[in-house]
C-alpha cells in the first residue's frame, strides 16, 4: 500500500489530555457562530411581541425599583451621579451578562440535536447564546442615552470608546464562566438550579447597586490592596461600563488590571475544561 | 483514483452503561464523594458498540454499511464524522467530510423556508457564499417556490421534508457520510433523493452509505461492509454481502407475536396470536428470493361461536403504497364458521410477482354479512423483496434500478416477419 501522497486532513484519535485550544478552526467556523446567534435573535424577537419591549422595559423597571430602595431609602451612593443613571449603566453589563449566563449554562443542553447529529466547535453553542444578548444590550444603551440627555449629561468622547471594551469584558466572562457551566450541565443536570442563586449573589458582590469606590476604600481602610475587588471580573465590567458612559473615574485602575487578569484565566481554564469534556458531549447530552 | 479516503483502524467504542439510562447529579456526586472518601464505587458497567473496527475506503468510492440495529453502524458514522470520539483506535480522513445522520437538523419552526436553507446549510457545513449561489436550485428542488417565506410550522410534514432533503441534497464534501435519511419522505421525493445521490457518486466523490434498504444499497453502492456486533463481518461486493446478510436471517420484522392476550388486536369474536413470514415456505426469515414463493402466515384465536371468519391479507411497499388485498377464498371453509380455538392461515404468494424492496403486510380478520373487522394491523410484519441478479427472474440481464412494485416474470414472443 502507498503511503497517502497528502497528510490526512483530520485524524480521530481518543482525546489525550493535553490539547491545543484549536482557534483556527474555531475561525472556520465563525458563519456557523453567527449564524446561531442569528437565529436565537430572530427567533425571541419573532416568538414574543413583547421582545422588544422586554428589552427596554427589563432594565428601566430595575433601575426605578433600585433607585426608590436603594437611593431614596439606603442611601447607598453613587460616586456623586444621579442613582437613575449610575444603576443604569451597572444594569446595562449586568443584564447582558446575567442573561448570558443563564442562557450559555442550558444552551448544550438544550441544542443536544445539533450535537448528537453533526460535528462543529461546541464551544459556538454556549457563545452564540452569549452574543445574542447584545442586540438586548444595544436597544437598552439606546434608553440610556435618552436619559442622559434628560439629565444633561454627556460622557466624554474618549471616555466612550471604552465602551466596546467594557462590552468585550462582560462577553468573556459571560464566555468563561459559560464554558465551565455549560459543560458541567451536560454532566450534572442540577447546575441549572443553582445559576438563580449564582447570578443573584454575584450582583450583590459586584458594584451593580452601590459604587465600587465604597468597597475599594474600605479594603484600603483596612491596609488591603483596591484590586483585590476586581477579583471579580465583573467589578471591572461594571465600573468600566460606568466609566465609558458617565465618565466617572471613581473605580482605582488596579481593579481594572485584576479583572482583566481573572477573565483571562476564566477564558482559558474553561476553554481547556471545555475541549476536554466536548469529545463526549454526544454520548451524554 | 487509488489514493484512501478513510482509513479506520481498530476503532473501538464503550459506552458507560449509566451515562445512557440516567443522568449525573452533582449532589449526588457530591455526597458519593463524601461517603466514600478514600475508596471508588465500584467499576462502572460498559456496553462495547464497537469493537475493533477496520477498513479503507478509496477515494470516490461508494459504499454501504448495513448490520442489523446495533451493530455499531450509527457509532461509526458519528465517530468517522467526529461527532463523538473513539475509546481507542485512530481514524484518518483525507477531505471535506459532510456528514447527513439527519435532515433537517436544526430547523427552527419560526422561521421561514428561506431562513431555514441559511441556518441548516450553515449547520451542515456551508459556507454563506455557497449557499447563496445554490439558493434557487435548493428551493426548485424542493418544490416550495411559493413558501420560501412562509414559517415552515405553517409548512405540510411533506414540505418539510423535502426542504430538509433539498438542502442536504446540494452538500458539496469530498466525502459524504448517510445515515437512513432516505428512510422517510414521499416516493417520488425519495426517488429524486436516490438519483441526486447517485450523481454525487459519480462526481468522484466517496459516500459511506448506511441503511436498512437492502435494494437502495445494492443499487448505489458496488461495494458494502457488513458490521455485526460491532466489528466487520463481511467486506465485498455489494450483492453479495446483502444477499449473505438476508440469507443469515434477521428474522425482526418477518415474525411476531403477540403472546399478551389483553395486548393482542383483536376483539370479542377474534384476536390476532402471531404473524410469520416464511420465504419458500421454509424457516422465518426477512429476506426472499424474488424467484421463489413467500408464505404469509397469520396465527389467530376464535373466541366465540358461530362466525364465518374470512382472513386478509394487505400488502404495501415501502412509500406505503398498496399494493393489493387478498382475501381468503379457501373452499374448505368457505362460508363455514369456525369454532372457537387456534387456527394457522397461510397465504403463498408465487415467485416471480413482487418487484424488488421491502414488502409491509397488514393482516386483517373480518366477517362479511354484515361487514365486520375483528382486527386490522397494519404494520404487522415485513419483508425483503431481492433480486441476487444470478438469473431466472424478470430482470433479466439488466443491471440497473427496476421501477414498480410487481414483477411478474412473463413469456415473451417475437416472430420474424417475412
Amino acid at each position: 500500500m502507498p503511503p497517502p501522497p497528502t497528510p490526512p486532513l483530520f485524524v480521530i484519535a481518543p482525546s489525550r489530555r493535553a490539547l491545543s485550544l484549536r482557534l483556527r478552526e474555531l475561525w472556520e467556523y465563525r458563519e456557523l457562530l453567527y449564524f446561531l446567534v442569528w437565529r436565537d435573535v430572530k427567533v425571541r424577537y419573532k416568538q414574543t411581541a413583547f421582545g422588544v419591549a422586554w428589552a427596554l422595559l427589563q432594565p428601566l423597571f430595575t433601575m426605578a425599583v433600585f433607585t426608590l430602595f436603594f437611593d431614596r431609602l439606603a442611601k447607598v451612593g453613587s460616586d456623586g451621579l444621579p442613582y437613575p443613571l449610575f444603576s443604569l449603566a451597572g444594569l446595562l453589563p449586568w443584564t447582558f451578562f446575567s442573561q448570558g449566563l443563564s442562557q450559555s449554562t442550558n444552551s448544550l443542553v438544550g441544542s443536544s440535536n445539533l450535537i448528537k447529529k453533526v460535528y462543529f466547535p461546541r464551544i459556538i453553542i454556549p457563545a452564540a447564546s452569549i452574543l445574542a444578548g447584545l442586540p438586548d444590550l444595544a436597544l437598552a444603551a439606546l434608553v440610556f442615552f435618552g436619559l442622559l440627555a434628560w439629565y444633561g449629561v454627556w460622557p466624554g468622547a474618549p471616555a466612550l470608546l471604552f465602551a466596546p471594551l467594557a462590552v468585550l469584558l462582560a462577553c468573556a466572562v459571560a464566555l468563561g464562566v459559560g464554558m465551565w457551566l455549560s459543560a458541567l450541565n451536560v454532566e450534572y443536570r442540577d447546575v441549572r438550579f443553582v445559576i438563580p442563586f449564582v447570578v443573584q449573589t454575584w450582583m450583590f458582590l459586584s458594584p451593580v447597586i452601590y459604587p465600587a469606590s465604597g468597597v475599594t476604600t474600605a479594603l484600603e481602610a483596612r491596609g488591603l490592596p483596591a484590586w483585590l475587588y476586581g477579583l471579580n471580573p465583573m467589578t471591572g465590567a461594571v465600573e468600566g461600563f460606568r466609566y465609558a458612559l458617565l465618565g466617572s473615574t471613581a473605580c482605582p485602575p488596579p481593579v481594572f488590571a485584576a479583572s482583566a487578569a481573572v477573565t483571562v484565566l476564566l477564558l482559558v481554564t474553561g476553554a481547556i475544561y471545555f475541549r476536554r469534556m466536548e469529545r463526549t458531549f454526544a454520548d451524554v447530552v | 483514483m487509488g489514493e484512501i479516503a478513510i482509513r479506520a483502524e481498530e476503532l473501538r467504542k464503550t459506552f458507560l452503561l449509566g451515562e445512557r439510562v440516567q443522568y449525573k447529579t452533582l449532589r449526588e456526586t457530591l455526597s458519593g464523594l463524601a461517603r466514600l472518601p478514600f475508596g471508588r464505587g465500584p467499576e462502572p458497567e460498559t456496553v462495547t458498540a464497537l469493537s475493533g473496527v477496520s477498513f479503507e475506503v478509496k477515494a470516490g468510492e461508494v459504499v454501504g454499511i448495513i448490520g442489523r440495529n446495533g451493530a455499531g453502524k450509527s457509532t461509526l458514522l458519528k465517530i468517522l464524522s467526529r461527532i463523538t470520539d473513539p475509546t481507542s483506535g485512530r481514524a484518518e480522513i483525507h477531505g471535506r467530510v459532510g456528514s447527513l445522520l439527519e435532515v433537517g437538523t436544526g430547523f427552527h419552526p419560526e422561521l421561514s423556508g428561506r431562513e431555514n436553507i441559511f441556518l441548516n446549510g450553515a449547520i451542515l457545513g456551508m459556507k454563506r457564499a455557497e449557499i447563496l449561489r445554490k439558493f434557487d436550485e435548493i428551493v426548485a428542488f424542493a418544490e416550495v417556490e411559493r413558501f420560501v417565506d412562509t414559517a415552515v410550522k405553517h409548512y405540510s410534514s411533506g414540505m418539510y421534508l423535502r426542504l430538509a432533503f433539498a438542502v442536504a441534497a446540494h452538500l458539496e464534501p469530498e466525502i459524504l457520510l448517510v445515515d437512513e435519511v432516505l428512510a422517510v419522505g414521499d416516493a417520488s421525493f425519495q426517488r429524486k433523493c436516490l438519483n441526486k445521490m447517485q450523481d454525487v457518486g459519480k462526481a468522484g466523490r466517496t459516500v459511506l452509505f448506511v441503511s436498512h434498504n437492502m435494494p437502495a444499497v445494492t443499487r448505489l453502492c458496488p461495494r458494502t461492509i457488513l458490521l455485526d456486533a460491532g466489528t466487520v463481518h463481511t467486506d465485498g461486493p455489494s450483492h453479495k454481502v446483502v444477499s449473505a446478510y438476508l440469507r443469515s436471517g434477521v428474522g425482526s420484522v418477518a415474525a411476531r407475536e403477540w403472546p399478551d392476550p389483553a395486548r393482542a388486536p383483536g376483539d370479542a369474536v377474534a384476536r390476532l396470536c402471531a404473524m410469520r413470514v416464511r420465504p419458500d415456505g421454509g424457516e422465518v426469515k426477512e429476506a426472499a428470493d424474488i424467484r421463489k414463493p413467500v408464505d404469509i402466515e397469520m396465527e389467530y384465536e376464535v373466541l366465540r361461536e358461530g362466525c364465518v371468519l374470512v382472513p386478509n391479507y394487505h400488502f404495501f411497499n415501502e412509500e406505503g403504497a398498496y399494493i393489493f388485498v387478498s382475501i381468503d377464498v379457501d373452499p374448505a371453509w368457505h362460508r363455514r364458521p369456525k369454532p372457537p380455538g387456534r387456527y394457522v392461515s397461510t397465504a403463498r404468494l408465487p415467485g416471480n410477482f413482487l418487484g424488488e424492496g421491502s414488502v409491509i403486510v397488514g393482516a386483517a380478520l373480518s366477517t362479511l354479512d354484515p361487514v365486520d373487522v375483528h382486527f386490522f394491523e397494519r404494520d404487522a410484519v415485513a419483508f425483503q423483496v431481492v433480486d441476487s441478479a444470478e438469473g431466472g427472474s424478470a430482470r433479466g440481464d439488466y443491471a440497473g434500478p427496476v421501477p414498480g412494485s410487481v414483477r411478474p416474470l412473463l413469456q415473451w414472443k417475437t416472430r420474424v416477419l417475412p
